[in-house]
């Protein structure tokens, strides 16, 4: 198992309190997974993206714990968090067009940054240029400036940079969504050919857009106002859905080959609660058709088959 | 490249025989008659004398001519290194009296200038680190940034020159002294000296390390900064980065601040009765001589564009951004 996360709840300190962003999220992820992490804007994929490996300075581990190999995380100690970072777990960022610095040549930046890790830049250099190659880049980037290159370009000159070590994790937070559906199609198609050549053993893929995540992931698990609502192979969420908020979710999907006179397309009615004062109980009661008395208590996540795990009364 | 400093030097070239026009427009259009006001003083009486004085004179700075030709005669002499000859001074030429000025005011220009944009850039980076030096260092640098140049100037005049009587508050050099290469001379013109570097340099080291300060917590808070603590970097390759990117709009501020430092530098000299160009202005302006005038405009008019011509060429050395802009880019 390569990642086992257990009740991780992770606030942002505000003026006006805590905002619950991660409020008891469980899960585990095997080795060699390509797990897709959706939900709504503002449910907490990005805040467990970030939490995994550097929290922001407005951000406060409130209680849980993360495995990683079988070695515990110090998330809450930035200090002890650096000789995992880059080693052990990576970032794509979801700003990858400007993660470069804008006034160093592309391959200094690099090894510098080997360098800056204990690294001899030349025992990584033929490996690097062959990635670069794999991912039809010309070795010529590396003496170029940022600026010179394109989105597509940048965005895979990150994902080189950042699996440059074969992490055993790594978290690729919105990493396409920035690119036209073309260049998103070829960046994840990268991503998978990086995962099977064993250059990253497991990956978190933090998205809002659950058609790509279909075409490339092994597991989604879906999240719902800073809780995991379902989690199961990419087939049984997108054909057998459990929960209702998965339900609807996948429901609001356009299918190929309909067209909008035969069926309207539905939205998910009303909006998420806020997490500064979350609601006790079920988190999506109020949006959800199927409720019933029972959810004004918290549901847990239950394997409700092998390798699916839902949190709804309905399910269980 | 070549083609943009081609541009640039075009640019500059316009701007400059804008100024020049401007330059030789302004003392003739201003009220008063130079050679009235000369003649008035040798106070002749008989109004035959008065009449071949006035037109001898007229002929001598060339004002007997129709303006057009005066301009273009303006310009010839330029070219030859000639920029008349002075009423205030008479018949000393221009240029002579400007380049033994001209001196002065670099010794005290230049070393401000570039050392407190050094040392406040320097300044304002450590101060973005820590919380204590920001809070202190900060209001410090807005006083600093707010105070005109004068009133500093006369300020340490008082504090340090007559108060504490470090310093002499007067002129370039003592005037027990004739000028000559000896070690009392020389360390008569460093005391001289100092008091108009320094309130120079105090009020610009303000603004830098203002400047310098948001610049670093802005690049600190950039995506690259956040991508490479991700990746673990450690905070002193981030620091390197965060401040010589941060360096960059202040090369920018260099060129813009530069005409507003001149003018301050010019002031301060007033105050220590300094002998440079800021004196030698406020002396001609009050004895109407407007060819020095002219003569001392069009020198801080060439001062100030080639300045801002090695900060345009500078920054494109520092920047790769306008670099590749420049050659076209290869996307």
């Amino acid at each position: 198992m390569t990642l086992r996360v257990k009740d991780l709840k992770v606030y942002y300190q505000t003026l006006r309190g805590d905002v619950h962003a991660l409020d008891g999220v469980t899960f585990d992820l095997a080795d060699g997974e390509i797990m897709g992490l959706a939900g709504e804007s503002g449910c907490g994929k990005s805040t467990l993206g970030k939490s995994l490996i550097r929290l922001d300075s407005r951000m406060r581990h409130v209680g849980g714990s993360i495995e990683l190999d079988g070695k515990d995380l110090p998330i809450a100690d930035d200090d002890a968090m650096v000789p995992f970072r880059y080693h052990e777990i990576s970032l794509i960022p979801q700003y990858a067009m400007s993660a470069l610095n804008p006034t160093r040549k592309i391959g200094r930046m690099i090894n510098e940054l080997l360098r800056a890790r204990g690294l001899r830049p030349a025992d990584i250099a033929e490996e690097l240029e062959r990635r670069l190659e794999l991912v039809g880049l010309d070795t010529d980037v590396l003496n170029r400036f940022p600026i010179e290159l394109s989105g597509g370009m940048k965005q895979r000159v990150v994902m080189v940079m950042s699996t440059l070590l074969n992490p055993s994790l790594l978290i690729a937070d919105e990493a396409t969504s920035a690119l036209d559906v073309s260049t998103q199609r070829s960046v994840a198609e990268s991503m998978v050919e990086f995962r099977d050549r064993g250059y990253v053993k497991s990956m978190v893929f933090v998205t809002h857009d659950i058609s790509l995540v279909y075409q490339m992931a092994d597991t989604i698990m879906v999240m719902y106002a800073g809780r995991i609502a379902e989690k199961a192979s990419t087939s049984t969420i997108i054909n057998n859905p459990q929960h209702p908020y998965t339900q609807m979710l996948i429901s609001a999907l356009p299918e190929v080959g309909s067209t909008a006179e035969e069926t309207r397309l539905e939205g998910i009615p009303g909006t998420p609660p806020g997490l500064l004062h979350p609601p006790t109980g079920c988190r999506f009661k109020d949006r959800c058709p199927m409720a019933f008395s029972k959810c004004n208590e918290q549901p847990p996540l239950l394997e409700i088959e092998p390798g699916h795990w839902a949190a709804c009364w309905k399910t269980g | 490249m070549w083609r943009y400093i081609g541009r640039k030097l075009a640019v500059y070239l316009l701007t400059f025989v804008v100024a020049v026009t401007i330059n030789w427009m302004i003392p003739r259009f201003m009220p008063g008659d130079p050679v009235r006001s000369m003649l008035s003083r040798a106070s002749i009486s008989d109004p035959e004398a008065l009449e071949r004085m006035n037109s001898y004179y007229n002929e001598v700075f060339g004002l007997d001519t129709p303006l057009w030709q005066q301009y273009l005669s303006f310009w010839a002499g330029l070219f030859r290194g000639d920029l008349g000859i002075s009423i205030m001074l008479y018949p000393e030429p221009v240029i002579d009296i400007i380049l033994r000025s001209v001196p002065y005011t670099l010794a005290v220009l230049l070393p401000a200038i570039i050392l407190s944009w050094i040392v406040g850039n320097r300044f304002g980076a450590f101060a973005a680190r820590s919380k204590i030096l920001d809070n202190t260092i900060l209001p410090v640098g807005y006083v600093l940034t707010a105070t005109p140049y004068m009133w500093l100037a006369l300020l340490f005049a008082w504090a340090m020159g007559v108060v504490l009587g470090w310093f002499p508050v007067s002129g370039g050099y003592s005037y027990s002294l004739r000028p000559a290469f000896s070690g009392e001379f020389v360390w008569d013109l460093v005391m001289h000296w100092f008091l108009p570097f320094l309130s120079m340099f105090v009020v610009a080291l303000g603004g830098w390390a203002i400047g310098m300060r948001n610049m670093i917590i802005y690049e600190l808070e950039a995506d690259y900064s956040n991508y490479l603590q991700a990746l673990g970097a450690p905070r002193k390759l981030i620091r390197r980065y965060a401040f010589r990117n941060a360096m960059l709009p202040q090369i920018t501020g260099l060129a813009v601040q530069l005409g507003t430092i001149i003018a301050g530098a010019l002031l301060t000299e007033i105050v220590f009765n300094y002998p440079g160009l800021g004196s030698l202005i406020l002396d001609s302006l009050t004895n109407r001589d407007f060819f020095l005038l002219q003569g001392i405009f069009l020198f801080v008019v060439v001062g100030v564009l080639i300045a801002n011509f090695i900060i345009d060429i500078v920054y494109v050395l520092v920047d790769p951004r306008t670099r590749v802009q420049m050659t076209g880019g290869a996307a």
